[in-house]
């Protein structure tokens, strides 16, 4: 049985929602021990020498996928990259028949991007001899961008308790916002939900967020404002008519950037729909666009999960 | 044609208001007379410290024969169904081949002669092939023994087609059995669309995908006259619809599930395949609503909607898995739990929503221990508690309550005078 003995109280990473502020605030204090190794001509720490990681990747992923393969290998773990297409998923077996294989390999992590919500929690609950990190299940959570874009606030900012963030986009269809509503309410920051009626879901404001219908109420008085991709597919059907309305009501321009806080921070988890749901002018702001250091960001909170859940465990 | 005497039991009986210490006489496969001290050298049950009642009837049950055997057949889920206590279930129509034409139905009846434990009423498809476009032979099948028709898995969505079938069952004194449910606003959803769907990023499937057709099917069966009964009714909005409707003076009956009554949407955050079913697990407010409706009279019966299906169908993730949930092992215990212990209603009422309520609103010949109904009696231990746990009697464990501790449950099951089921070893043969 794989069981934590680190600060961590889970052997896995299912989501933000099981975690307590002081295990986000060990997460990301780690993370920034980590930040510097990145930037050293030797890249590389030996934390997790003789481990096994498998990334297995049920659904495209870019930034996810490499972010934390870079991880792995910064931290000297075996790493082996397991996608759907081209494997016996395409034969129709099973998620769970294609874990306890990999299992039977003995890897020490596996790190999990999956269609479907609660795909991580149905292989930790079944899988006791192995950690599961959650890289984003569906519309549930993607603890890993959550904490990455938590540790680019407290970078930017100094702080998380008392952030006005707004997160503007398809809340309805997003794990990110998901995660980050989780943790950025556990750390007391405030948080604003922005989008047409139609991409805001069932009571979310029970989730204990503000929801708004308007970019500009959302943008007044942020301090950080999170764009979400708008999945093309859904134009033109049932959740806005057409991407020209969507940039026309929802997309962040500099004309509407100008209600923000004057020292406020364009977030956004990528891949970025130009001229959608954000200008390349913001996008680009060299002064207010952190998009890509959340992606610098994600390497070293990506080492700091990995080495909290599998450089500190004992295996009875 | 069977004899037995069944002494010394509490025999409740709703249906005559009967509540009394008695023996319970059958013969030749019928009641004979329950009395005091019924002397008869036939077999004979001491039944002391029991509660007899009427078998528990099941109007909505999936038995899965014809087609998909390796879930469950007519031999399994009868099992199934009499060690819950059912004397008779209702079985529904989506089969492959569906039950929409007499050979079906003539099978499902010989093969439950030949391997049933319980009676087995088929029901009919309302349209050839659960299609939802033309009727299926309504007369044909209500004279092969089918005693109601429904498309059950999916609505009648071309409200013409209700209409009619609604219109053409006034003719067959059958009603129609509505699953409600407007596929549109469903739109894949998986699970009650909520706080809980919001918070596991699941789809969604709103109270009004089934609010909007029960509005729909008691405004066709006013203007009609027709008989609808309204499948696993789940949502606040739909109880209200039902109790105007029967307050106006419509034919309109529904059924609620126990595991709409015992479970919430809440439940969900397991990820567990063994709770996804359709309608789906609703939130707090619907479940007071339904109570409220069994409490006030407004709900005719219990049924269990028991959809056994393969361990390796369920054994994935929530989104992908079928709908569907076992029930006929544990309605009784859950029910007597959440709905009798807990206050909500008495015993007799209980007894009135599994077993009298059913027989009455589909006119089946069970529901009653009056002198010459079928011999169908179900004796209850209220003592008896136990842990639900796999396996079943059924072929499948897709129970939506295994690990729950429950207290109260069907000893043994009489059919037409047989036992057909029975946990104890208390049958004595009378003395010659």
């Amino acid at each position: 049985m794989r069981t934590s003995t680190s600060a961590l109280k889970s052997k896995d990473l299912l989501g933000i929602e099981p975690l307590l502020p002081e295990e986000i605030d060990l997460i990301l204090d780690t993370a920034e021990g980590f930040k510097e190794v990145s930037e050293r001509p030797v890249k590389k720490v030996p934390a997790l020498r003789g481990q096994l990681v498998i990334n297995l990747f049920m659904e495209a992923s870019t930034r996810t996928r490499v972010s934390f393969e870079i991880a792995e290998k910064r931290l000297s773990a075996d790493t082996l990259n397991f996608t759907a297409s081209g494997s016996s998923v395409e034969k129709g077996e099973t998620l769970i028949d294609t874990a306890e294989n990999l299992v039977a390999m003995h890897p020490d992590m596996i790190v999990i991007r999956a269609k479907h919500p609660g795909a991580p929690k149905m292989l930790a609950d079944r899988l006791p001899n192995v950690s599961i990190i959650n890289a984003g299940d569906g519309s549930h959570e993607h603890p890993t961008q959550a904490l990455l874009d938590a540790f680019t606030i407290r970078e930017r900012l100094g702080r998380l308790a008392g952030v006005n963030v707004s997160i503007i986009g398809d809340i309805a269809h997003s794990r990110v916002v998901r995660s980050n509503i989780h943790l950025l309410t556990k750390m007391n920051a405030n948080v604003t939900v922005a989008a047409p009626p139609t991409l805001i879901p069932s009571e979310i404001e029970k989730m204990g967020v503000r929801v708004v219908n308007s970019l500009d109420e959302a943008v007044e008085g942020a301090d950080v404002i999170m764009m979400l991709r708008i999945q093309l597919e859904r134009q033109g059907k049932l959740s806005f008519p057409s991407l020209r309305e969507y940039y026309n009501t929802f997309g962040l321009t500099p004309e509407r950037l100008k209600r923000a806080n004057s020292e406020a921070i364009i977030m956004h988890p990528g891949p970025m729909n130009r001229g959608v749901e954000i200008a390349s002018d913001v996008a680009d702001d060299p002064r207010r666009s952190v998009i890509l250091e959340q992606v610098t960001n994600g390497v070293a909170v990506r080492m700091a999960v990995l080495y909290l859940i599998g450089g500190a465990h004992n295996v009875e | 044609m069977s004899n037995l005497l069944i002494t010394n039991a509490r025999v409740i009986d709703p249906s005559q208001e009967l509540d009394a210490k008695l023996d319970i006489l059958i013969e030749d496969g019928l009641i004979a007379r329950t009395d005091k001290r019924i002397k008869a050298d036939v077999e004979t049950i001491d039944a002391n410290g029991l509660i007899a009642v009427p078998g528990l009837i099941d109007l909505h049950t999936h038995l899965r024969e014809p087609g998909q055997e390796h879930k469950e057949t007519i031999a399994t889920g009868t099992r199934a169904a009499v060690a819950g206590g059912y004397t008779a279930v209702c079985a529904m129509a989506n089969t492959l081949p569906p039950n929409d034409e007499r050979a079906v139905t003539e099978m499902i009846i010989a093969e439950s002669r030949r391997h049933g434990a319980c009676r087995v009423y088929p029901i009919g498809a309302v349209s050839k092939g659960l299609a939802g476009e033309a009727l299926a032979e309504l007369a044909d099948l209500r004279a092969a023994g089918c005693v109601g028709v429904s498309d059950d898995g999916k609505p009648v969505w071309n409200a013409q087609l209700m209409r009619r079938a609604l219109e053409y069952c006034t003719m067959l004194g059958i009603p129609v059995i509505a699953h409600e449910e407007d596929a549109n606003l469903s739109d894949g959803g998986v699970m009650h669309e909520g706080y809980f769907s919001t918070l596991l990023g699941m789809g969604g499937i709103p109270a009004a995908s089934e609010e909007t057709l029960v509005a729909r099917d008691v405004i066709l069966a006013r203007v009609t006259g027709a008989h609808v009964h309204i499948a696993h009714l789940s949502t606040a909005g739909a109880v209200d619809s039902v109790r105007q409707a029967r307050a106006a003076g419509v034919h309109v009956t529904c059924e609620v599930t126990p595991h709409h009554i015992a479970l919430g949407d809440d439940s969900v955050q397991s990820f567990s395949t063994n709770l996804k079913m359709n309608p789906p697990l609703r939130s707090a407010a619907h479940r007071e609503a339904l109570l409220a409706g069994i409490a006030d009279g407004t709900i005719d019966a219990i049924a269990t909607d028991h959809a056994p299906h393969h361990f390796d169908e369920k054994n994935v993730e929530f989104d992908i898995a079928p709908f569907g949930v076992i029930g006929l092992e544990t309605a009784f215990p859950i029910c007597y739990d959440r709905l009798v212990r807990a206050g909500v209603i008495g015993l007799d009422r209980l007894i009135d929503l599994m077993s009298c309520g059913p027989g009455r609103i589909f006119n089946l010949p069970g529901g009653t221990l009056r002198q010459g109904a079928p011999g169908d009696v179900t004796l209850l231990d209220l003592d008896a508690q136990f842990k639900i746990a796999a396996p079943f009697q059924s072929k499948a464990s897709n129970s939506a309550f295994i690990g729950q501790s429950v207290r109260g449950r069907a000893v043994t099951t009489i059919v037409g005078g047989d036992v057909r089921y029975d946990i104890r070893a208390t049958k004595k043969k009378a003395k010659k």
